[in-house]
């Protein structure tokens, strides 16, 4: 079975952490292998790009990985990434434009159940779609 | 001082550039925190430092080895969206420099891709209010110097006030890239922060390798 893994890069440890608490809440019992690239190199806000790049490298089972990111330079330290990586395993790289928290969970659900990455991305997509239709029913 | 940059010039330029950077680093953040998310001067000094210790810990053999190596420290070193701006940069340049001495003509076609570089990561266009502002112009200013047959000496102090003077053109500007472009018009009236470390970093090739005269 496919098993997709999943990186999420954010400026904050903590911020990136708690979104993988939250998404692993969603997997009990099942396995989904997510990694963290998260915080700058003196322990404060920030993202850095060899980090990325390895925590790619971690997940690939060979099935492929799905990044999701916060903002600013975690997108650009995202694309940077992939220049380290070689063209075989970067073609197995998607990075997701998803809301990271949203995006997060739902990419880790259809990825501990085996989805391609492409169906773990287009996931990620239809994130913020339960909150836009709760909040476009309320308003 | 022979009329190109050899591995020592390009060492002097990088640590020049360190220098300024630390020299500048309240300014430099100052700017930031204006219309950004006040790190910059202390994300590129954390950066630079870390260049020029991993300078004295593995010194590199040839100019692209040199800037390779800057790339890629300031990449993980500096956190903030310089990391990858400055450093794609770096490595960018590092594929045009080879490993012998850079000519005018040779730096100005290295410094182009740098230019180059920081355009496709950032998608940033000229008059965004960015480091392009200030690295557009002097790589133009470069170019018309080395068609004039101009010293290389003379080349790098065109592109430097080139540069000033594309940094000064940032403050009417409207940022449209970074964290300023969150602030829309209020972005408006200021200076822009990586404009200004980016003509550091040109004015710091005019210091170091260019000897008065020269």
């Amino acid at each position: 079975m496919a098993r997709v893994g999943l990186v999420v890069v954010s400026h904050s440890r903590a911020l990136a952490d708690a979104a993988v608490a939250l998404a692993r809440q969603m997997l009990p019992g099942r396995e989904t292998a997510i990694e963290v690239a998260a915080g700058a190199a003196d322990q404060g806000l920030g993202t850095d790009a060899t980090a990325v790049a390895a925590a790619v490298a971690s997940v690939d089972s060979g099935d492929g990985v799905v990044v999701l990111m916060d903002l600013g330079s975690a997108v650009l330290s995202a694309e940077m990434a992939l220049e380290f990586l070689d063209d075989e395993a970067r073609s197995r790289v998607v990075l997701s434009p998803a809301p990271l928290v949203e995006g997060l969970v739902g990419a880790a659900v259809v990825a501990a159940g085996g989805a391609s990455r492409e169906d773990v991305a287009a996931e990620a997509m239809r994130g913020l779609a339960p909150k836009q239709a709760q909040l476009g029913e309320a308003g | 001082m022979a009329d190109g940059l050899d591995l020592s010039a390009l060492e002097s330029w990088i640590r020049e550039f360190a220098r300024l950077v630390a020299d500048r680093r309240d300014e430099l953040t100052e700017l930031d925190s204006a219309i950004g998310d006040a790190d910059h001067g202390a994300n590129m000094d954390r950066g630079m430092s870390a260049v020029v210790t991993a300078l004295e810990a593995t010194p590199p053999t040839d100019p692209a080895a040199l800037l390779k190596q800057v790339g890629m420290t300031l990449v993980s070193k500096v956190g903030g969206a310089s990391g990858p701006l400055y450093g794609t940069l770096f490595l960018r340049m590092a594929g045009v420099a080879g490993d012998g001495t850079l000519d005018a003509e040779t730096w100005a076609r290295a410094l182009r891709a740098g230019l180059d570089g920081v355009v496709a990561r950032g998608k940033a266009e000229p008059g965004d209010k960015t480091m392009v502002d200030a690295l557009g112009p002097a790589c133009d200013a470069l170019d018309a110097a080395v068609a004039e047959g101009a010293s290389l000496g003379e080349a790098l102090r065109r592109s430097a006030a080139a540069a000033a003077q594309g940094r000064d053109g940032t403050v009417p500007m409207l940022a449209r890239k970074g964290r300023a472009s969150y602030l829309g018009e209020r972005s408006v009236g200021h200076q822009d922060p990586g404009a200004t470390s980016a003509t550091l970093l040109v004015d710091a090739a005019v210091t170091a390798l260019a000897p008065a005269g020269g």
